[in-house]
């Protein structure tokens, strides 16, 4: 099996080099200025192929089987640190990556978290996980003086109880929830042990009745309809949310806010898997992508932060400027990161969050 | 030994011996491996450069822990159970739903017939996704049907239907109907009217020339029906993840959970060897009525 794959992915590299040179990049869908693949194909004469995945388990079930075929993958944080371990990706040769020197050291300080001297990846851009609210709404069920900016909000049955009237949605992903909730008690949030872990559940199978749905995705569509008017989820879907009600002018007014308690900082990293078929060209969009005015025009249009210092000079007023998706020093010193749990931990979690959610 | 004879019989069984116990086979080894941090994400693997040696290796690793394990956790079977009731359920109400339909169609004038088929078959012509979707925009709070009946005045507060097995209910006999209606139709409209006129003639209430006559010779296509409503019914994973609940528990999502939150290839292996098992059961009931049927027809 092994031989055959080997000498179909040589056959395939082969066809590769005798046609036109090819990269083929695999990122998170509406994650992109889709002008910058045009002008990368202009710049570079590669042929690009551009696909999309809506999960990280998506994309590491297709890492783990092996011969993915793409150049450039772009896990968050935590699935890298787990895919370096299970050896999916190659050591970034730096002298072809000149446009290195533009990273901010903030975010690469807290990447070497997941990517150790960050010899593996280099940060596309970055978020934190809070909370959306349908502002007026909120303020109808709870009174002018609802916590919207604290984890109270969320994690304290009472205020739940009430909002469950105008639905609320969790992220179904017990890696960001389990260390939310262990904020909310004070715990370290990026706590190993099983037995700190457990802490979390208490407090989550109180609040889970009054929690409409835990999806990961469709939160995006119901706060901007004002199906619901709260969603605990990523910074930039709750920012879309609020763009998209804005656009369709449908009277529902969306906030996003990071707790005061402190959020998880997520990080979503360029990397290169072991296997690429055209590891030159990776290099060479990962460069790409690192130009200051590449970075900002992706982040302009996405509304997420980058990782690129160089390019916060050329980005629009409504990005730098917005503290929801460039915190203040202040804000940005309470965000904390969380590193993988091990695989045992991991079932156990899964398990764990299985029995939250269903009661089984 | 005819050749052609030969190759006649042999095509199905090459067919179920390459896309059915080939790849069984591949799943049901994984089901035997254990977890492991690499590409791919369990061992052991098998390494035909040790020679005998890796073979004996190779098979000695095997062993059915994962299945244990399932016996274990009450999740699992409860998942099983869950998806069982949910199944049975659906295929109740589209059967309820079917039956009249496909009589309907069976008893309308030939000429309609044919349009009446194609309105049918209509709807598989959108993406089946689409038409999942499209439930969440009629059963949401702000949602089509809800503020219909609000504007009506019927109902002062939103039904909660969304997220819930209501909803759950509700695609799944929306999605299946045509599989059921169209089996039974086709078994109706063979039917001999002059039967039913006999019925009557000899002292028969038209409900119980129904009960007596239409029913019992339409049963193999209710058979039919039910099976291809509930063998994909049991194991429906996208209905229940987009209409679905919290207290939505299938055993398709749970498999998903394994394979995508756990990254547990084996285990999530075993569950569908489990699965795959208790199907079995109803497709070989399914097969014996076939089988029935053709000897009584001939």
């Amino acid at each position: 099996m092994r031989t055959l794959g080997m000498t179909m992915a040589a056959c395939l590299a082969a066809a590769s080099i005798a046609g036109a040179e090819e990269v083929h990049v695999y990122n998170w869908s509406d994650y992109i200025d889709e002008s910058l693949l045009e002008k990368f194909e202009k710049e570079t004469g590669i042929d690009l192929i551009y696909d999309v995945f809506d999960s990280n388990e998506l994309l590491e079930t297709k890492l783990l089987a092996g011969n993915s075929g793409y150049d450039v993958v772009v896990p968050t944080g935590t699935f890298l640190q787990r895919q370096i371990q299970a050896g999916v990706f190659q050591k970034l040769d730096k002298s072809k990556l000149p446009n290195i020197v533009h990273m901010w050291d903030v975010v690469m300080e807290r990447t070497a978290k997941y990517d150790p001297g960050n010899e593996y990846s280099v940060n596309y851009m970055w978020g934190t996980t809070g909370i959306g609210v349908n502002i007026n709404k909120v303020k109808e069920v709870l009174g002018e003086d609802a916590p919207v900016d604290s984890l109270a909000l969320v994690f304290d049955p009472a205020n739940m109880e009430k909002l469950s009237q105008c639905g609320v949605h969790f992220l179904d992903a017990p890696t960001e929830m389990i260390p939310a909730a262990l904020k909310y008690l004070g715990e370290d949030p990026d706590a190993q042990d099983w037995e700190t872990i457990q802490k979390a559940e208490p407090v989550l199978t109180a609040v889970a009745p009054f929690v409409q749905k835990f999806h990961s995705s469709e939160y995006i569509n119901a706060l901007a309809n004002g199906d619901i008017c709260v969603a605990f989820g990523w910074s930039g879907d709750i920012l879309q949310a609020r763009d998209r009600a804005a656009e369709a002018d449908n009277g529902v007014e969306i906030e996003y806010h990071i707790p005061k308690e402190g959020a998880l900082m997520w990080f979503d990293q360029m990397a290169i898997p072991a296997d690429a078929p055209n590891p030159d060209g990776a290099h060479k969009f990962i460069n790409f992508m690192m130009d200051p005015e590449n970075a900002a025009a992706a982040s302009n249009y996405v509304y997420y932060a980058n990782g690129n210092k160089t390019s916060q000079q050329y980005l629009n007023e409504d990005v730098i400027g917005d503290p929801a998706i460039y915190p203040d020093e202040e804000t940005l010193q309470n965000l904390y990161t969380v590193s993988p749990w091990d695989s045992k931990t991991n079932r156990l979690a899964t398990r764990m969050w299985t029995k939250i959610k269903s009661g089984t | 030994m005819n050749w052609r004879r030969v190759l006649l019989i042999a095509t199905p069984y090459l067919w179920l011996f390459f896309f059915f116990l080939v790849p069984f086979a591949i799943v049901f080894k994984i089901a035997l491996s254990d977890y492991a941090l690499s590409i791919p994400p369990y061992t052991p693997q098998l390494d035909l450069s040790q020679g005998w040696q890796g073979l004996v290796e190779f098979f000695g690793a095997l062993d059915f822990e994962n299945f244990a394990f399932l016996a274990q956790d009450p999740l699992y079977y409860t998942a099983y159970l869950s998806s069982l009731k949910i199944a049975t359920i659906s295929t109740a109400i589209t059967l309820l739903v079917g039956y009249p339909i496909a009589y309907g169609m069976a008893r309308a004038p030939e000429e309609w017939r044919p349009t009446l088929m194609m309105l049918v078959i209509l709807p598989f012509w959108t993406s089946f996704l689409i038409r999942v979707y499209s439930w969440i925009g009629i059963l949401s709070t702000e949602g089509f049907l809800n503020q219909t009946l609000m504007w009506l005045g019927l109902i002062d507060e939103p039904l909660a239907i969304m997220n819930t097995n209501k909803a759950v209910y509700i695609g799944i006999v929306y999605t299946y109907l045509p599989f059921m209606i169209l089996p039974i139709y086709s078994a109706l409209e063979k039917l001999d009217t002059s039967l039913i006129e006999a019925a009557e003639d000899l002292g028969c209430s038209r409900l119980s020339a129904f009960w007596l006559v239409t029913f019992p010779l339409s049963r193999p296509g209710v058979i039919a029906g039910c099976f291809l409503v509930f063998i994909p019914a049991i194991g429906e994973f996208v209905i229940p993840s987009i209409l679905g609940g919290n207290e939505t528990l299938m055993i398709g999502k749970t498999l998903y959970e394994e394979f995508f939150a756990n990254r547990d290839w084996p285990v999530a292996s075993a569950v569908a060897v489990v699965l795959l098992a208790i199907l079995i059961v109803p497709i070989i009931l399914f097969q014996r009525n076939e089988q029935k049927q053709r000897e009584a027809d001939q």
